[in-house]
């Protein structure tokens, strides 16, 4: 699935400070708003989101009802050796998801 | 005759004020599943245990005047070195008035560089939103911004 929107710098100095940016398509249904009906809609949404690099855990965010649908994070890592960040979110109704982007370091 | 007519059009205005007023406080209190304060504080009691918050050192970016609450875009950085002895652990961002208080928490380490994260939240109604950072030192620092929310997220109806 192309849910996924990765943006990390393809090339980086040794030591360099760079910028991830992830978007993950996802509705982050609140499960505060009703139907017309009156019932409520159920909550679905993203609960976890995790960066590895390189097998090591560097950014983890635990999300709630107040992220925007489509959550969009953008964080910064340290370029140490090149090699592949991989992401995972995690939400409700079993929704997993994994992309993954590869940096060649200088 | 145009005294009496200035004095009417006062007095009109003043009770068409008042009823703005009176019409205007059960917008606020009719509204359904808040957070109270005393929830954002149990909330970040959670977080931060009997540690004390100091205010400094956080930096929250939130449009002042946010004219669509289903996304608005939030930017959270600590002036921190990042070093090993001295870095940010976690942020933890919290509402006032959502239903629910938390709005999110992130952690990071050392390996970060720059103690920055953004992404993009949903606020419910005009209201205070407070991050608190924590330091590798134990200390939690926190910094609060007020936003003004003209269109509100959350908790309208799907049709």
């Amino acid at each position: 699935m192309t849910s996924a929107l990765i943006n990390v710098p393809a090339k980086a100095k040794r030591g360099d400070i760079i910028e991830i940016k992830t978007l993950m398509s996802h509705i982050m249904e609140t499960g505060y708003r009703h139907l017309a009906t009156g019932e409520v809609v159920p909550r679905d949404i993203i609960t976890s989101f995790t960066c590895r690099y390189n097998g090591s855990e560097i950014f983890r965010a635990d999300l709630f009802p107040a992220i925007a649908a489509n959550p969009f994070i953008t964080f910064f890592t340290v370029a140490t050796e090149s090699g592949k960040f991989d992401f995972e979110w995690i939400g409700d109704k079993g929704f997993s998801e994994t992309a993954s982007a590869s940096i060649v370091v200088e | 005759m145009r005294k009496d007519d200035q004095s009417s059009r006062r007095r009109f205005l003043s009770l068409a004020g008042g009823a703005a007023v009176i019409g205007a406080v059960p917008v606020v209190t009719l509204r359904p599943a808040e957070a109270t304060p005393a929830m954002l504080a149990a909330a970040i009691r959670n977080v931060v245990g009997t540690a004390v918050v100091k205010t400094g050192k956080v930096k929250l970016d939130i449009p002042p005047l946010v004219e669509n609450g289903n996304t608005v875009p939030m930017t959270v950085s600590v002036a921190s070195p990042m070093t090993a002895d001295d870095h940010v652990k976690s942020i933890h961002v919290f509402n006032e008035k959502n239903p629910q208080p938390n709005i999110g928490n992130f952690y990071l380490g050392p390996h970060a560089g720059r103690a920055q994260i953004s992404t993009r939240i949903r606020l419910a109604d005009s209201q205070k939103i407070t991050a608190i950072a924590r330091l590798s030192d134990g200390s939690y620092w926190s910094a609060s911004v007020d936003a003004v929310v003209t269109l509100a997220a959350c908790t309208e109806e799907v049709i």
